[in-house]
């Protein structure tokens, strides 16, 4: 009997940048952090529904999460579970602080060794950072083929997949060989809801550092709940000078914050002074050029 | 040696615009850093498009021309510019943010170990200082993040190449005068691929007309029924290609036949949340506000100066758009980059 098809989907808390209106900057014009809910990222959502699909046609197939990031990352954990995921591990060190796309890829494609899954499956990019880099650069540490742009996994048969990618200009169906990576992009059918049996089974789903900041179940049931394993640099090994800041060829030189006009309207007129002076304040702000 | 390496795309047996933007802009940073723009050029029967490159500066062409190559797939393409970029050490490669370029830089970054920027809208040569260290002449990769709230400038201080993507219509795009003399260096793709280079394989491939993507955009220009004709309207489709923009309609402008359906903003249309939206000849009823009022700034432009939209623009312009428009395009080419 050939062995179950294990898949690992790559996902990230992030904080929901798309709901950036004008309130939910302060007074100077600076974003308010505080007030962007932590979501889990779109397009790993749309990552998550291709994996599943997979298992609802082929019996036995495992979805595992992985996602790296603080311990309240463990919340998309809970929710990838709560539609339909088997498992999940929360990478979380703080070595792994201040890493770059690089040093992130390199934490994950760690990590992803030590599972030895047959499929990658993660969103094509994250809203906080728009780079899709990660599932690039974790499939060449992966030494595996990379399909980015997908938007279906139209087949899965005989250790080969077929993937419709979504181009600028149309689509292009490609097939490959297991293992590989495959992004999928917004265009894909969106994540199915939370299943109550779901939510029953792995409510009290927690990690290790919850349950001693005391989020441990105290309603007394005692149905065995599932331990969400937290891997760190002792469980993931490799070389300590390529996680984190120190494996991070980018370095943030400098921060501006976008600052948004005063709501007041600004009365201009069409003479070539108020257009000049118009089109100035727009390029040195950054929103034009 | 040291120099600038653009990855030049091409599709339908065309050079990608990105590429030549890249191309103008690289020629710029080698100035700065004296020292000259390469091309790389991958595909199949593309040796025609060469003379095109030293029109936009490329001193040295590297070709690699293979019937394997024709479309572009990760693998090989990453395995040819992974083999070039280890011989020739560039100090920047720079790439269009497009589904190849995103797709492609990251790979060689990961296997070079070296620093990758996304979706630049701006590159510029600096120093940095780190600790007690000073870099001279480093790119500065300026980029928005953030979902756009925050601009970052990030630098490579260590890693070489410093690479970055930049979208399609960000950077200018101008040829030479007379073209630069210069030089090809074809590249033996036979000893650098191996067949497990060809593990993915296109089964089909539909390429149809740029669809419109309003949602999308970064930047709107919208024309309202003030527009006057469908011929006027293209005032507006040319202040949008300058500003790299996506052109939006209101639902009298598209019901008038000035614009496709597609474009239509308002309740009836889509609803975008764009960093800039330029309304033009818009009255601004309120079913039209409502899916455009969350743009981070408005710009109205309306003769009649008690116009709703003026009310809820950051900036309200009263005059005429077929003044207007073409003034802010005069000043946006004298006053950018």
């Amino acid at each position: 009997m050939e062995k179950n098809l294990k898949i690992v989907v790559l996902a990230k808390q992030v904080p929901d940048t798309r709901n950036v209106g004008k309130d939910a900057m302060k007074e100077d014009g600076t974003v308010n952090r505080a007030a962007l809910p932590a979501i889990f990222n779109p397009e790993d959502m749309n990552a998550l529904e291709q994996a599943l699909r997979i298992k609802d046609k082929i019996k036995g197939t495992e979805v595992i999460l992985l996602t790296m990031g603080p311990s309240r990352a463990a919340d998309i954990i809970r929710e990838g579970l709560f539609r339909g995921a088997d498992g999940g591990i929360l990478l979380t060190d703080r070595k792994f602080a201040g890493a770059d796309t690089l040093a992130t890829s390199y934490a994950i494609s760690q990590a992803v060794k030590k599972i030895n899954p047959d499929l990658i499956i993660a969103g094509r990019q994250a809203i906080d950072g728009d780079t899709a880099q990660v599932g690039p650069q974790v499939a060449e540490k992966m030494n595996m083929p990379q399909i980015t742009y997908a938007e279906e996994i139209t087949d899965l048969s005989g250790g080969k997949i077929t993937v419709k990618r979504r181009l600028e200009r149309g689509i292009e169906i490609v097939a490959s060989s297991l293992p590989v990576l495959v992004t999928v992009t917004a265009s894909a059918p969106e994540c199915r809801p939370r299943h109550a049996k779901q939510i029953m089974k792995y409510k009290y789903a927690r990690t290790a550092s919850e349950e001693q900041a005391g989020m441990a179940d105290t309603y007394g049931h005692d149905q065995d709940y599932l331990k969400i394993p937290e891997w760190g640099f002792n469980e993931i090994g490799g070389d300590e000078k390529d996680y984190g800041l120190s494996g991070s060829p980018t370095k943030v030189k400098k921060i501006e914050n976008i600052v948004l006009q005063a709501k007041e309207s600004k009365k201009l007129s069409s003479s070539d002074e108020d257009i000049d002076m118009l089109v100035k304040e727009l390029i040195a702000s950054h929103t034009i050029g | 040696m040291n120099n600038i390496i653009v990855f030049c795309e091409t599709d339908n047996g065309k050079l990608c615009d990105v590429s030549l933007e890249l191309l103008t802009k690289a020629r710029d940073l080698a100035s700065k850093l004296s020292c000259q723009v390469e091309a790389l050029l991958i595909g199949y029967n593309i040796k025609d498009l060469i003379p095109q490159l030293y029109l936009f500066g490329a001193s040295k062409v590297h070709v690699a021309d293979d019937p394997r190559l024709e479309f572009y797939r990760t693998l090989p393409f990453a395995a040819i510019a992974i083999n070039l970029f280890k011989q020739e050490k560039p100090q920047i490669a720079l790439f269009g943010a497009t589904s190849v370029g995103r797709d492609l830089a990251p790979r060689i970054s990961s296997a070079l170990h070296s620093g990758l920027t996304a979706d630049c809208t701006s590159l510029e040569i600096g120093d940095h200082q780190d600790k007690s260290k000073e870099y001279k002449n480093l790119l500065y990769q300026i980029r928005p993040a953030f979902g756009g709230n925050i601009i970052a400038t990030i630098v490579n201080p260590e890693c070489r190449p410093q690479m970055a993507t930049v979208r399609e219509g960000v950077m200018k795009k101008e040829a030479l005068e007379t073209p630069v003399k210069g030089e090809i260096n074809e590249l033996d793709t036979n000893s650098i691929l191996m067949d497990s280079d060809f593990v993915v394989s296109i089964i089909e491939r539909h390429m149809e007309e740029k669809k419109i993507d309003i949602k999308g955009a970064q930047i709107i220009v919208a024309g309202g029924f003030g527009v006057g004709s469908k011929e006027n309207f293209n005032l507006i489709f040319e202040l949008a290609k300058v500003l790299g923009a996506e052109v939006g309609a209101s639902r009298a402008a598209v019901d008038a036949g000035f614009a496709d359906h597609a474009r239509q903003i308002g309740q009836t249309g889509v609803t975008v949340r764009p960093k800039l939206f330029i309304s033009c000849g818009i009255s601004g009823q309120i079913q039209h506000t409502a899916g455009m009022d969350q743009s981070s700034m408005i710009i109205s432009i309306n003769c009649d100066p008690e116009a709703p939209i003026h009310k809820i623009a950051d900036y309200a312009i009263v005059g005429d758009l077929n003044v207007v428009i073409p003034k802010i395009i005069k000043s946006y080419k004298q006053n950018s980059k």
